[in-house]
């Protein structure tokens, strides 16, 4: 897995709750066998009218957040299914940090397995990204992992928590498969001890 | 000292804890299908990495598979390579499979307890969220990414922080035509679709002691809908019973031994939770989901909420935008709201007593003409045990469409779907945006609900509906 220590990038803003993963990457899109190539289907039903040309409506296609890589959303963010290919198709879309007030489990689970960061912090916090996106076309943040801070050029200061070995495995770039299979002893020692009703 | 029916189970796998770290977790059971794997396995064979317990590992094909006749070539060429891709993964891996053309093939929650693959005491994990469906037998069940099906693939285990506990007591009977769906429903509308974030539920009470095992699925497989890790019930006589016999249960002595050991798992009666919450269902009306999150739901004789009645602008936005897509005007009564299509089936409501109880309300009756509906039982299991009871005649008869066993409409990932702007009673557990197709519209409700809406053609309140 890729390492993630600083990252300094464009705000894209969008203030909704509860967006799910069937919005962030539709069913229809499932069917790749392969982690990668999801970007161009992210938010398919939002971002594209029937005629297949962006919808101006849509947060994402202003011509503001064009190349941002921090994405700034409300409540329950990747709320929904266990797939994977929502954290594929933010990243391969450009998206290496996501801040929102909250985060459904798994998918910030599956988020930290590719490199990405999803930051909590609370919605009065969130709200002032927002209107500060809002105010500063091209308005950028930088987000230190290893100082867990968020800063923007105008003295913003925002702290995060993130759990320990979650950070370490990021700033590392780990593959925790790897460490598991360095603890083989301790899991074959397990399986002798373990109870089986078949 | 007293510990709950979820510190149980953890404490019992945890292969590894060092201080400050999270625990390295072993899992009994891992359950597999054909859209959130091929990466994984992918992973895997880059890596030169083998499968450690294959004999722990059971696969099925549901998400992707046609529910029209099996013995037809598969039309789309991506479903149909992503179901070759896990058949011959599980080949390649020595996995057991059940696939298109095995007697048990079925939705992977559905077919785990049906088998007897599920048992109290276990973990158990699956590249889906509803894997918290399996809960139910007193098992900590939960679904993982595509990256922690391989880590558990190649190691058997899993690196996880504990999760904290809510307990949620349900109080009071039932009446006749509520059921469990009403109940979960009515619980995510209560705590809200993040209110149990970071949390393991446990489920107990009166009214979860008298359901039965699949109502029981019922109530947990929704647990992920409320934002929860995993949904538990303790295990009890109803569990025993319904594992009994079953393929992969133990038998003989060794059942009983088993039994013995499910005993000692629920939770202690001085054991602590960090949240607890009681909720008196005896008057719970059938609910109905409005909107486009799962915590949208209202009372059949309610009406649809106006955003005005909110003093927070966000929410207020938030209600109109589901208004807008779901196509409701504010205010308009539920038992207004007209019905084009209606699906009953998915590893909400698939099972055999779903079937049974809403074929009793459709029976002698004739779906509305403005009414396209269809059944699509969870598992072929199911399907057979439905047809030795009469149960497809009484669909057929009624003008429902009977299907193969699969997830169908649930996520529309085959060809089942709905057009834009058809409405759907169905009793699968999302109702996001495009769901179920692109631009469909779906309210959730029970099988007995889906059922009278179908001959009705508009919700009514099954409780006083002249059910003969
Ligand atoms: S029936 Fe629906 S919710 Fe259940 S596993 Fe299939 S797609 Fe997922």
């Amino acid at each position: 897995m890729e390492a993630f220590v600083k990252h300094t990038g464009l705000v894209a803003a969008l203030n909704r709750v509860n967006v799910d993963t069937d919005q962030i990457i539709p069913k229809q899109f499932l069917k790749r066998i392969e982690r990668t190539g999801f970007g161009q289907f992210l938010f398919f039903d939002w971002r594209f009218l029937e005629d297949g040309s962006p919808d101006p409506a849509f947060e994402l296609n202003r011509t503001e957040f064009a190349g941002a890589s921090i994405l700034v959303a409300g409540d329950n963010f990747g709320c929904g299914s266990s797939r994977e290919h929502a954290p594929w198709a933010l990243l391969d879309y450009g998206f290496k940090v996501i801040i929102a007030p909250s985060f459904a489990d798994i998918f910030f689970n599956n988020c930290f397995k590719n490199g990405m960061l999803p930051i909590k912090v609370s919605q009065t916090l969130v709200d002032q990204i927002f209107e500060k996106v809002a105010a500063q076309p091209g308005y950028q943040l930088a987000v230190d992992l290893e100082a867990q801070v968020i800063r923007d050029d105008s003295g913003l200061e925002i702290p995060f928590e993130v759990e320990p070995f979650r950070r370490e495995s990021l700033l590392r770039g780990l593959d925790e498969i790897g460490l598991t299979l360095k603890k083989d002893a301790a899991i074959r020692d397990y399986e002798e001890r373990r109870e089986v009703f078949r | 000292m007293a510990k709950t029916l979820f510190e149980k189970i953890w404490d019992k796998h945890v292969v590894l804890q060092e201080p400050g770290q999270p625990a390295l977790l072993y899992i009994d059971c891992h359950l597999v299908h054909e859209v959130t794997s091929p990466q994984a396995f992918e992973g895997l064979r880059l890596a030169g990495r083998k499968v450690r317990r294959s004999d722990l590992t059971y696969a099925t094909v549901d998400h992707n598979v046609p529910t029209t006749d099996r013995s037809l070539p598969i039309v789309d060429q991506v479903s149909l390579q992503q179901i070759n891709t896990l058949t011959q993964n599980c080949s390649d891996f020595g996995i057991q499979f059940f696939g298109l053309d095995n007697p048990s093939q079925g939705i992977v929650h559905v077919i785990g307890p049906e088998m007897g693959i599920t048992q109290p005491g276990m973990t158990i994990v699956c590249g889906d969220s509803h894997t918290s469906t399996h809960g139910a037998f007193g098992a900590l069940a939960f679904g993982i990414g595509t990256s922690e099906v391989e880590h558990v693939l190649a190691t058997q285990c899993l690196v996880q922080a504990k999760p904290r506990t809510f307990r949620i007591s349900l109080n009071g009977s039932l009446h006749p035509g509520v059921t469990a769906k009403d109940v979960i429903l009515y619980i995510i509308r209560t705590i809200g679709t993040a209110g149990a974030t970071g949390y393991v539920l446990e489920y107990a009470g009166e009214a979860i002691r008298k359901m039965s095992m699949e109502e029981r699925m019922t109530i947990c497989n929704m647990s992920i809908e409320g934002g929860a890790r995993a949904g538990m019930i303790a295990p009890d006589d109803t569990t025993f019973d319904y594992l009994e016999g079953r393929s992969y249960s133990p038998t003989g002595k060794r059942f009983q031994e088993a039994v013995d050991y499910w005993q000692t798992l629920p939770t202690d009666p001085a054991a602590q939770f960090d949240r607890e919450l009681t909720l008196e269902i005896g008057d719970l009306p059938p609910q109905v989901s409005w909107g486009t999150s799962p915590g949208m739901v209202t009372d059949v004789t309610g009406n649809i909420p106006n955003p005005e009645d909110s003093s927070d602008p966000v929410e207020q936005k938030t209600i109109q935008r589901a208004l807008d897509y779901m196509g409701l005007r504010a205010g308009m009564p539920v038992g207004e709201i007209a019905i084009d299509r209606v699906f009953i089936g998915s590893c909400t409501n698939s099972r055999i007593e779903d079937l049974r109880a809403a074929a009793k309300v459709v029976q002698g009756r004739k779906v509305s003409s403005s009414v396209h509906a269809m059944v699509v039982p969870g598992s072929q299991p199911v399907k057979r045990l439905a047809e030795s009871e009469g149960l497809d005649a009484i669909f057929r008869e009624a003008g429902f469409e009977w299907r193969e066993s699969g997830c169908s409409m649930c996520l529309a990932m085959n060809p089942d779907v709905l057009q834009p702007g058809e409405r759907c009673a169905s009793t699968s557990n999302r109702n996001f945006e495009g769901r179920q197709g692109k631009g469909g519209r779906t309210h959730l409700v029970g099988p007995e609900m889906a059922a009278a809406a179908a001959i009705e053609g508009r919700f009514v309140d099954i409780r006083n509906w002249d059910r003969d």
